[in-house]
């Protein structure tokens, strides 16, 4: 069902999509300005489900490329990601139907609106990484055979480049060049394909799945409730699986470097209530990678690994975490798209430098999972 | 010998004290607010002077933390008409100056901003232009035609190169003249354009305010025939003169919880410590790490504006000794709500209906409480198992703060102030020792009169022509260099506060860093 995206639903979106961040993916908090602004000047953005594309509409995925750290101070003018998409449909030839996400995590979950807007199309519910990841060809886009190019890389005075490489790990490395060349931001129209072809390779109702949980915690925060609880609720009932809880505590731990461009580093966490005299050790990329508790593996990548704020349920992000902080670790095991041996050569957790196979979320702890899933059979599905 | 005089103005009371030249604290004294500020300062200076029996004509400086700009904004009252310009086009303009501020601070400020062509990338180059002359004499037309009071210019990367900011300033102030004060972002705030504007144009709407306040307190220290060099506290807990608080009055805002807590600290003795402040309706809990609050990382909202300012940590409870114990089914609850300063009519043990945190104290130990009018007699009928549960609770949520402000397991001493410190058992878990150090009330007068001075120093280095290492040994020394020129003793100056952060998802070779450097006061 097409559903009409206004302030509220992005206010919602900010929060849901800094937990599918896991970590990364850049404070959404410009991009939700942006998208609200355009909101009052366009009015309420049409959003799709991957159904309702008819097979043959061009769909063409927006994003921002660069530093966070960079773009809460050079803010776009709102128009670099709209005329990346224009410059793609001149050189393709034809219109876009609709715009969408290649990440749902952080930051890049706003693009597509902003877009959206301004080009009066819709947005398409679904994104080609079903969280943030660091890299432009970890998309279930490249994994499932889509190129990435053309692409178009756009910045605010209107310089652009159109890219055709011979394969998806070339562009990710010249998109990066040109993007420090434009002062470390940039904003991208890529991965052009088919409805037809969004329905094959794309995870479907990551938008839609980050609204839900953004307004979960919201209410829960409203009625005093547990926004953890809330947040396992809304995951259950999506295809991702159940969230969990990994762990309680306190960050006593906060190593961080930079290397090859990207943030590295570890949090520990020193476990209370029912963790106490545990530690949980949490390896990021930008994004959180791997989660150990007393050296065993608990949760890992693609699994999504956020930390909350133990009190209020909102993500901290990598950059924002600090010694002291009191988080709860939540985990939530990915869909199926997302773990097929395809998917995990992009990114399993050798990908990342880790000499481990992946496991399921569900098969490192199978007691909760057993409970959870003998639970939410008996349970009716809820409404969206 | 010479003297100091810390004075703090808060809501209710104008709390005085007066230290020598080694620090030694000679004497305090609390007197009630007044509605013009001078006289409340003015009244708590003589009263201090006499209780020390020291001459007016020894006292060499004067060090105020006062809550004016907070409440000006809280309020909006005498705000300035501010101009905002923004240096920025063909960028950022998605999110317009003042977007994200209420409504009713945008009236009051005026809405008068304007987005010109300019900015830098994070390396210092042009995003594509210079300023040019057409839109500034836009801009200074459209400010001389609207009468603003005050100006607050900000640029895309000023912290990074502030030249651009630095002309227009220029240009305004020849075209406006000097009675309009002019704020540049780069001089107040660090990267993060929406944060930094938002400071600067509070800055700016805060001019007046600081100037009724620097002035009542010169004036009343020169009807007092006294002529001391005058400083306000700031945030950071370090001191700024007046040239600077005429010019940086926002900085003064949040000075209250950091004396609190280095008042506390030079109290103890302490470099590093818990500060548990227990007023009458919440309990403050901070952090001092090496001489200096911990500061908080979170963007900080001040009368309902984002900004990027360096707060100090505190977690704030609702508890403290005017809360109310509420009894069901033996189970109790504490708080949130307080009878607060009505107290000494409210609680049982002053004669009223109420039992608060301060009665069941009292009922667990008498000596605890020490006033003429409290009848210990009348908090017979109080169960012990209501008083046991309070005490547990009360412990149990002192503890859980306590935890959740410490950095690692190790106990830490702790420092009680506030008035409500009688609520607080001697021993806390996470806690070596519980200090209660006499003349705690004066703790946020004192911290003003120990305040450092300081010089901090927040932008981009370019690693392209200097090493990591240049680049950090350049940001400290520029650090230094600064609190040296604010008035600090050279041979006491260190660097207090230290990060680097580097930018993610690049290869880039650009890093950030911030750097504070603080020492005491030249003699």
């Amino acid at each position: 069902m097409a559903t009409l995206i206004g302030e509220q639903e992005i206010e919602d979106l900010a929060i849901g999509a800094a937990i599918l961040g896991t970590g990364g993916g850049g404070d959404p908090y410009i991009g939700k300005l942006m998208v609200q602004i355009a909101i009052r000047k366009f009015g309420p953005i049409t959003l799709l489900a991957p159904h309702e594309l008819p097979d043959e509409a061009l769909i063409i995925p927006t994003a921002a490329m660069g530093a966070p750290t960079v773009s809460i101070e050079k803010i776009p003018n709102g128009m670099e990601g709209y005329n990346a998409l224009r410059a793609l449909e001149k050189y393709l030839g034809k219109s876009a139907y609709a715009t969408m996400p290649i990440e749902c995590g952080g930051g890049n979950s706003t693009i597509p609106f902003v877009v959206a807007a301004h080009a009066g199309i819709p947005v398409v519910d679904a994104d080609g990484m079903g969280r943030a990841f660091p890299e432009l060809q970890m998309e279930t886009f490249h994994i499932y055979g889509i190129k990435g190019s053309p692409m178009v890389i756009h910045n605010e005075l209107g310089d652009h480049c159109i890219l055709n490489t011979k394969d998806n790990l070339s562009l990710e490395r010249f998109a990066r060049a040109i993007t420090v060349k434009m002062g470390a931001t940039s904003h991208l129209a890529e991965y052009p394909m088919t409805g037809k072809q969004v329905k094959e390779v794309a995870i479907t109702g990551t938008l839609s799945l980050a609204i839900r949980i953004g307004k979960a915690i919201r209410e829960a925060r409203m009625h005093k409730e547990n926004p953890i609880e809330a947040i396992i609720d809304v995951t259950t009932n999506s295809i991702y699986g159940p969230a969990m809880v990994l762990f309680q505590g306190k960050v006593t731990g906060v190593d961080r470097q930079t290397r090859d461009g990207f943030v590295r580093g570890m949090i520990q966490v020193q476990g209370f209530d029912k963790y106490q005299g545990s530690t949980l050790e949490v390896d990021f990329q930008n994004e959180n990678l791997i989660a150990r508790m007393d050296g065993e593996v608990v949760a890992m990548v693609p699994d999504l690994i956020t930390l909350l704020d133990l009190e209020t349920g909102l993500p901290i992000t990598t950059e924002a975490i600090k010694y002291g902080s009191r988080v709860t670790a939540l985990a939530i095991p990915t869909p199926e798209i997302m773990r097929t041996p395809q998917a995990l050569e992009v990114w399993g957790p050798r990908y990342f430098g880790y000499d481990v196979d992946y496991r399921l979320l569900e098969e490192i702890h199978p007691e909760y999972y057993k409970q959870k899933f003998k639970v939410s059979e008996e349970a009716e599905p809820l409404e969206l | 010998m010479s003297y100091k005089i810390g004075i703090d103005v808060g809501g209710t009371n104008t709390d005085a004290v007066i230290l020598d030249n080694h620090n030694n604290l000679l004497g305090g004294i609390k007197t009630p607010t007044t509605k013009d500020i001078g006289t409340g300062i003015f009244n708590a200076i003589e009263e201090v002077l006499r209780q020390a029996n020291v001459e007016a004509s020894k006292v060499e400086y004067t060090m105020l933390g006062t809550t004016a700009c907070t409440n000006a904004l809280v309020e909006r009252k005498n705000l300035s008409r501010v101009g905002m310009v923004r240096i920025s086009l063909p960028a950022a303009s998605s999110i317009t100056p003042m977007y994200t501020w209420p409504q009713d601070l945008r009236e009051t400020v005026g809405e008068l901003c304007f987005e010109i062509h300019g900015g830098y990338e994070y390396d210092g180059s042009l995003i594509s232009e210079d300023l040019n002359e057409y839109e500034i004499n836009e801009v200074i037309r459209s400010f001389k035609a609207e009468g603003v009071e005050a100006v607050a210019i900000s640029g895309v990367f000023s912290p990074v190169r502030a030249d651009q900011e630095k002309y227009l300033a220029e240009r305004l102030r020849a075209a406006l003249g000097t009675e309009v004060p002019i704020t540049m972002s780069h001089e107040i705030g660090s990267i993060g354009l929406l944060e930094r504007e938002n400071s600067a144009g509070l800055n700016a709407a805060l001019v007046k305010v600081a100037s009724l306040a620097a002035g009542g307190l010169e004036k009343a220290l020169q009807e007092r025939g006294m002529n001391p060099r005058i400083f306000f506290a700031q945030n950071d807990g370090t001191l700024m003169d007046l040239e600077y608080v005429r010019k940086f009055p926002v900085l003064t805002i949040g000075s209250g919880p950091t004396n609190s807590i280095r008042g506390a600290a030079f109290l103890s003795g302490l470099r590093d410590c818990l500060v548990v402040d227990v007023g009458g309706t919440t309990t403050d809990v901070g952090v001092l790490s090496n001489g200096f609050p911990r500061t908080s990382g979170i963007a900080v909202e001040i009368g309902g504006v984002r900004t990027n300012f360096r707060m100090p940590d505190i977690l704030a409870v609702g508890l403290g000794g005017g809360s109310v114990v509420r009894v069901e089914n033996g189970d109790v609850e504490i708080g949130p709500d307080s009878v607060g300063y009505r107290l000494v009519e409210k609680a049982i043990g002053f004669g009223g209906d109420t039992l608060t945190t301060t009665d069941v104290i009292a009922r667990t130990d008498s000596g605890r409480i020490n006033h003429p009018a409290y009848n210990v007699e009348r908090l017979i009928h109080i169960p012990e198992t209501v008083v046991s549960r309070v005490n547990d609770r009360i412990r149990k949520t002192i503890e859980a703060s306590i935890d959740r402000m410490k950095t690692s397991d190790k106990d830490l001493p702790t420092v009680l102030v506030g008035g409500g410190g009688i609520l607080i058992p001697d021993k806390l878990a996470g806690t070596s020792e519980i200090i209660r150090p006499p003349h705690y009330q004066y703790a946020n007068a004192i911290g003003a009169a120990i305040a450092q001075v300081s010089g901090e120093v927040d932008r981009m280095w370019s690693l392209e022509k200097s090493t990591r290492h240049q680049a950090v040994e350049e940001a400290k020394e520029t650090a230094i260099r600064m609190a040296m020129n604010a008035g600090a003793e050279s041979d006491s100056i260190s660097i207090v506060d230290f990060e680097e952060v580097p930018l993610a998802y690049l290869s880039s070779s650009a890093l950030r860093i911030r750097a504070k450097a603080a020492g005491t006061l030249r003699n």
